[in-house]
């Protein structure tokens, strides 16, 4: 097992051998993070800055926590406080960063493909923390070393992405990562957020749920994001939950093992009934357990660290 | 003064059907005699073309000088050298600066830069609406007099079809061709790249065909209603080629214009240069001998190939090309966009549109249009000559006797490597910069004045 990249900006360029790299090394960091002593000294001495030119909660801290565990120094900025505000421009404030010998930029952005850009005109590691709706592939490692914790191999498994897709760079950054690993995926929510075009991503798309979930392994649950949406893509909430919402009569016309994921956050009661959301099917806060180790195992590898069997 | 002996060159003159080898003579700016064995008077400059190609002053309809207002990007003396450079004896600047070209006192203004600067025709193309905001007419009359050659919005679309309808009547009155960026707003929104597989592949906003199609499709219909020709700018879909081929077929007076950008490249190129060789460039491979070591490279989201309309897809680029080849779209273009670099070195979503293209368009147009033998070199010349100034009622496009002496000498086959330094705009916001490009324009002269060629630089070129 190798790992030789500087910055992980999509899951897309990545090969399996890679993917399966950063799970097996995140492994390695949940059992530290069940030790009495959760901190290694891997990243001692690193900067790492929490560059989000967008809001983020979840990803912020779990990146935060990832790189204290790891003992690097650890720098917040966010949109509201910036000079974005001034109008200095992305390349500026990321060199002003890296004068200050920042070593990690994590980026949060609504552009898809600022953490390319920044790539190109910083030296430091650039870590792709979400970029419009390209990818966000921290979240589909997680996504990934979840679903193989309770499934074991994730080829052969059927997948379904069930939400606004169009929008989403989670479900670009799952499509990508579960399709290597060798699942199968489908992809289901209305025709105007779930195009046809998707299926050249090589996953398969309806637009009947129940038909979607019947035979998944694992329901994947997005967010309707109203935040990006033009009013034009569906005629409202109340009509895309008694489409599409997962409710208990869906559920009950499921397989018994099937597991409901969600990245958060949760709308109850939109794409998915409240109890669902509690449920011992549902995997939503193991998610994000396992984001911190994943994340910790992503900035290991990023600073030189080769696989899992150099985590002491 | 301003006369020359161009000897030895292939001479082609599509607007005369004449393509033999000939000299031409120029005298006091004017073409006196297109022969051989010319009597030419021995005490004028001689330019030796052998081997090379003499045809009229190409022009390019479709560029943006950034004069007044926006000077960091271009000035009209900058541009005027790119276009020296390019080969180019006319362009017709945009109006889109600031202020917009809406009214006299600013195409005078223009004409007197392009006077101080001494290279190039340099014609103007006044606004449809007061301030391109697509709510009131133009002084339409008034820029007439002060000599725009057409009006358009470029940039911007007129979206209110009444208005766009009563400008295509007013400006009849003036004999002057409407030319419209045809873009509905509604479909496009808040677009950035071609939607298809790559927009939703890199989670770019999509900018679809159809906000094209639907305004070309607009356009035949008010040409046909108010007999005014409306001519479509920067065509980049399938679909336009196919509802203006069927309109001309019906006698509509519509007609179009194409950029090499887009039927050179496409919406893969947004995912970067290896996505791109690998997939819709291959068919760039097989013209250019098929290797792929030395290829130009790029990244993703590079912003030089975001542009507006936008590259698209490896089909639309193919029936752009058939467009060009069985006449359908009779005019080449550069839509010459300068921008800064530091406007361009941002996120793709906020980066302005467009690319520089005066210096590119000639080797690209002939790569892709007569190196592949899709046309003549003859067919070819006419889009970039007698073509546009046909449209513009302008006195120019041709080597007929009498006629105003723009010449330009090209070598169809030089082999050449595009790059910054020697670039003659002043914005480098090309995507073309390290491409091997074969045919290069080698001089370039105004009136019988030399203003720029391969070995005599002249001065600010």
């Amino acid at each position: 097992m190798s790992w030789n990249r500087k910055h992980l900006l999509d899951i897309e360029s990545l090969t399996a051998e890679e993917i399966l790299t950063v799970l097996d090394t995140a492994k390695a960091f949940k059992a530290v993070g069940e030790r009495a002593i959760k901190k290694v000294p891997a990243l001692r001495g690193k900067t790492v800055v929490n560059l989000f030119i967008e809001p983020s909660t979840r990803t912020r801290i779990s990146f935060e926590l990832a790189a204290q565990r790891l003992t690097a120094d650890i720098v917040n900025f966010s949109a509201d406080a910036s000079s974005f505000k001034k109008g200095e421009t992305l390349k500026d404030t990321a060199r002003n960063l890296e004068a200050l010998n920042a070593d990690f930029i994590v980026i949060r952005h609504s552009a898809s493909g600022a953490p390319h850009f920044l790539s190109r005109v910083v030296n430091a590691s650039i870590i792709n923390a979400g970029d419009g709706a390209h990818e966000h592939p921290t979240q589909a490692l997680l996504d990934a070393f979840t679903i193989r914790e309770h499934k074991t191999n994730i080829a052969g498994l059927n997948v379904t992405i069930l939400g606004d897709i169009l929008y989403s760079r989670v479900a670009r950054s799952n499509i990508w990562a579960l399709t290597k690993l060798g699942a199968r995926v489908t992809l289901c929510g209305p025709s105007t957020l779930v195009p046809k075009t998707f299926e050249q991503m090589g996953c398969r798309v309806t637009h009947n749920v129940e038909e979607a979930i019947r035979e998944a392994d694992i329901i994947h649950l997005l967010r309707i994001q109203h935040e990006r949406q033009r009013k034009t893509m569906f005629p409202g909430i109340g009509e895309y939950t008694s489409l599409f919402g997962l409710n208990q009569a869906r559920l009950a016309k499921t397989r018994p093992d099937a597991l409901i994921m969600h990245p958060g956050p949760v709308n109850r009661g939109v794409e998915i009934d409240s109890e669902i959301a509690d449920c011992p099917r549902s995997l939503i806060l193991e998610q994000v357990t396992n984001g911190l180790a994943v994340r910790m195992a992503v900035l290991f590898l990023l600073n030189g660290g080769k696989g899992p069997q150099e985590v002491a | 003064m301003n006369s020359l002996l161009l000897t030895g060159g292939r001479v082609i003159d599509p607007a005369n059907h004449f393509d033999a080898r000939a000299e031409v003579l120029i005298l006091n700016g004017k073409i006196a005699a297109v022969g051989n064995l010319l009597p030419a008077p021995a005490d004028i400059p001689r330019l030796d073309a052998t081997g090379k190609i003499v045809c009229p002053g190409l022009i390019d309809l479709h560029v943006h000088f950034r004069e007044p207002g926006q000077t960091a990007k271009e000035t009209i003396a900058s541009g005027a050298a790119a276009a020296a450079r390019g080969g180019f004896a006319s362009v017709v600047c945009m109006p889109n600066t600031s202020p917009a070209i809406d009214n006299a006192g600013t195409v005078a203004l223009i004409h007197e830069r392009a006077a101080q600067a001494g290279l190039v025709n340099v014609f103007v193309a006044g606004t449809i609406t007061k301030n391109i905001a697509g709510e009131e007419l133009s002084p339409i009359g008034s820029l007439k007099k002060a000599g725009v050659v057409a009006i358009t919005d470029d940039g911007h679309c007129v979206q209110n079809n009444e208005l766009m309808r009563r400008a295509c009547e007013y400006a009849k009155m003036f004999d002057l061709p409407v030319m419209d960026h045809c873009q509905d707003y509604p479909l496009v929104t808040d677009g950035v790249m071609n939607e298809g597989y790559w927009s939703v592949a890199l989670g770019l906003r999509g900018w679809p065909s159809a906000g094209e199609e639907m305004i070309v499709a607009r356009n035949i219909l008010l040409a046909e209603l108010t007999g005014t020709r409306i001519h479509c700018q920067h065509l980049s879909a399938a679909g336009s080629v196919a509802l203006i081929r069927e309109a001309k077929k019906r006698g509509v007076p519509v007609s179009g214009e194409a950029c090499p950008h887009h039927f050179t490249l496409t919406d893969a190129a947004v995912a970067g240069s290896e996505k791109f060789w690998a997939d819709d460039g291959q068919s760039l491979l097989a013209t250019g001998g098929g290797r792929r070591e030395g290829l130009p490279t790029w990244p993703a989201y590079d912003t030089n190939f975001k542009m507006n309309p936008p590259l698209r897809s490896a089909r639309d680029r193919e029936a752009i090309l058939e467009g060009l080849a069985d006449g359908t779209i009779e005019i080449l273009c550069s839509d010459h966009a300068p921008h800064c670099d530091y406007e361009k070195e941002v996120e793709f979503d906020y980066a302005p549109f467009g690319i520089t293209g005066l210096e590119t368009e000639l080797a690209l147009s002939l790569m892709q249009l007569v190196h592949t033998n899709r046309m003549s070199l003859a067919d070819m010349l006419a889009k970039f000559t007698i073509n546009p100034a046909r449209l513009l009622n302008l006195n120019r496009g041709t080597l007929s006797v009498g006629a105003v002496a723009d010449v330009t000498v090209l070598d169809p086959d030089c082999e050449w490597v595009f790059q910054p330094g020697t670039s003659a705009s002043k914005s480098k916001n090309s995507p073309f910069f390290g491409w091997k490009l074969k045919g290069k324009a080698v001089a370039t002269v105004v009136a019988g004045k030399t203003v720029w060629s391969e070995r005599v630089k002249a001065p600010g070129v």
